[in-house]
């Protein structure tokens, strides 16, 4: 049944449909019309053949968050579990804690710590000042990663943390009752109950990680051409527009699937949970 | 002969500087059916808690079958809870639910199979392995629940008010079935509850415990026929309490007459409480009562009414088959072994008076309100 809407109710969402048309569905649009069209503004597929020289970095992209994601997921699920476990003081300390590099610049945060880690940077000088040979990590694809991580962490943490309060206590303690020591109750009964969650940050730390090209230039010193390095040199020159489009155009279908596939995880395994 | 299963010797325990528990003794017996029974905030979901693991005691011990249990964490304890909400695993079907206990044990899948059938079969939840659990009702929850525990075969099995949340007809049903189930596995059954009918309908022993304190340990009959004192006696049915004076043995004198009695032990006019079960007064003539007086309300309650008397200030509760009209003038008889003499204690004087009824009742029965007060307990 469609219920009619007031007036007011109507007006008050008019500045949010300009918004979306304005800055959501317009971009969109042009994305499509650029990726569907040649220099001379016709009809042509010829950005999309274009697209199979782009393949290596395509897989390079997806290779990089997949490995940031895992990592991430390795971090943060332990970390989200003793955080949930903590006092109330403790842990409102480490979600601030944990908040806090939210509030800077991600390029701010990521230029930061390229100088860190730089040849000449912290890490090294101290290293060079105990008698150790300096290491070369800026330039490395693991520098491209270790900056994914660095900057994604919270994404991952704080979703894993919530559901994992939201866990009923009456849980692990029938786990404990029926015999789970605390492994087989992580396992058993923590693990499985908190899949919406896991979830849920994998989305979050996977989609920025894929599209990231501010990481990837500052960290991978420019050894490493990921998609959204691709991307933004395309948009430099109006001339490769079209190229750029159709490379966007293809990596929004590719989060649009991996988001898909995630739902369907969560949608098969106790997102009702009854609390 | 039955042997001591469980011990608990003068168990203790404060939760944020709120005494729970205070100097606990209780034995439980192999086999049997022990029901903790009292209002909210008594300590029985403690005591509970404290035999399955859940809670560590302050003070005092815990013995399972001779040995001092207080610090095996509830995985290696042999005995199993159902709980207050049932707290089935939800990312099981009621299948993998029950198995859960024996997959933990590294049972053989073939062997799993056939108990997780037996169990489902003994609780009347045949053909419903495969469904999740959030899409059951409430009383085949708690079916799943039990199933669950009982799968392991524990010594003892743990129920914390297993039946709170089911309607009255159901829990009847489910009564039953749990004291056919207790009889059938010969497993002893730990009942909390605050429910005095339930206790003493399915319960081998009694327990009445009130802030923190045992009050009374006995047989369902004992419990009600026998009560130790004024709180016991309101709890467990309906009782007029009446401060009395024990003239000598089976004399009794309260409410200006003296009464013929069957008690004794008590010192020469020692100050004591009587009670007197409703269904124990006989209504007759005035000309022909011990005490006379005005009955103030009538209540029709099927197969008796329910009347409230005023006998010089002081208003009984007498159960008659006979309609009595309101306003009336009744005399009152009562049996010698209808007098049940009790010693003062802390209780006395706080119950048995029916001048404030109906507020006291509503309180008592209201489960909803139970409940959330035992939450916050713990």
């Amino acid at each position: 049944m469609k219920q009619k809407r007031s007036l007011l109710e109507r007006a008050a969402a008019v500045p949010h449909m300009l918004w979306a048309v304005l800055f959501i569905i317009g971009p969109l649009l042009f994305v499509l019309y650029f990726a569907f069209t040649d220099t001379k503004g016709e009809f042509s597929f010829s950005n999309i053949e274009l697209l199979s020289s782009y393949s290596h970095i395509f897989f390079l992209s997806i290779c990089f968050s997949l490995v940031a994601t895992a990592f991430c997921l390795l971090i943060g699920y332990p970390l989200a579990f003793v955080m949930s476990r903590a006092k109330p003081s403790t842990q409102k300390l480490l979600t601030v804690l944990l908040m806090l590099p939210m509030w800077i610049s991600l390029l701010i945060r990521t230029y930061s710590l390229m100088t860190l880690l730089d040849n000449g940077g912290l890490v090294n000088s101290l290293l060079t000042s105990m008698g150790l040979a300096p290491v070369t990590i800026v330039g490395t694809g693991g520098a491209v990663i270790l900056g994914m991580i660095y900057d994604f962490l919270p994404y991952m943490v704080l979703p894993i943390y919530t559901s994992m309060s939201k866990l009923d206590g009456r849980y692990l303690e029938a786990a404990a009752d029926l015999g789970c020591n605390g492994f087989q109750t992580l396992f058993r009964v923590i693990l499985p109950l908190t899949v919406p969650g896991i979830v849920s940050g994998v989305t979050m730390v996977f989609v920025p990680s894929i599209s990231t090209f501010y990481i990837s230039q500052k960290l991978g010193g420019g050894n490493f051409d990921l998609i959204g390095d691709t991307i933004e040199r395309q948009f430099k020159f109006t001339s490769t527009y079209h190229v750029g489009a159709a490379l966007s155009l293809v990596m929004m279908i590719l989060i649009l699937i991996s988001i898909a596939v995630m739902n369907r995880f969560s949608d098969s395994d106790g997102e009702d949970m009854p609390i | 002969m039955k042997n001591k299963l469980i011990e608990l010797r003068s168990i203790s325990k404060s939760f944020d500087g709120e005494q729970v528990l205070c100097g606990i003794d209780l034995d439980i017996h192999d086999k049997e059916f022990i029901t903790l029974l009292g209002p909210s905030g008594c300590g029985k979901t403690t005591t509970l808690r404290i035999i399955g693991g859940f809670e560590t005691p302050d003070g005092g011990d815990v013995f399972f079958d001779g040995k001092r249990i207080n610090d095996v964490p509830p995985y290696q304890r042999q005995v199993n809870t159902v709980f207050q909400k049932y707290a089935l695993f939800p990312h099981l079907n009621v299948y993998d639910n029950v198995a859960f206990g024996l997959r933990l044990q590294k049972v053989k899948e073939e062997e799993i199979l056939e108990r997780v059938r037996e169990m489902l079969a003994m609780t009347g939840l045949r053909g419903f392995e495969n469904r999740r659990t959030t899409t059951l009702s409430g009383g085949q929850q708690q079916r799943v629940a039990i199933a669950r525990a009982l799968i392991n075969r524990p010594r003892v099995l743990l129920l914390d008010e297993p039946l709170g949340a089911l309607d009255l007809k159901l829990r009847k049903d489910m009564q039953n079935e749990l004291k056919r189930i207790q009889h059938a596995t010969g497993i002893t059954f730990i009942y909390v509850t605050h429910d005095q009918e339930e206790a003493l309908s399915m319960s081998d022993t009694v327990v009445v415990m009130a802030n923190g304190k045992i009050q009374q340990i006995g047989s369902p009959t004992d419990i009600y026929n026998e009560p130790v004192n004024a709180f016991v006696a309101d709890f467990i049915g309906e009782s007029n309490i009446i401060d009395g004076i024990m003239l000598s043995d089976r004399r009794a004198r309260f409410a200006g007459h003296t009464f013929e009695c069957v008690d004794s032990g008590f010192s020469p006019n020692e100050s004591v409480d009587i009670v007197i079960r409703p269904e124990d007064v006989d209504v007759v003539p005035v000309e022909k009562g011990m005490l006379a007086g005005k009955v103030t309300s009538v209540t029709f309650k099927g197969d008796y009414y329910e009347i409230i008397v005023d006998v010089c200030g002081f208003k009984w509760m007498i159960e008659t088959s006979d309609y009595v009209a309101p306003e009336a003038k009744i005399g009152i008889h009562i049996e010698p072994d209808a007098i049940h003499v009790m010693k003062k204690s802390e209780y006395s004087g706080m119950f048995g008076d029916y001048s404030t009824f109906s507020e006291e009742m509503d309180h008592l029965s209201d489960p909803d309100a139970e409940v959330e007060s035992e939450e916050g307990e713990e």
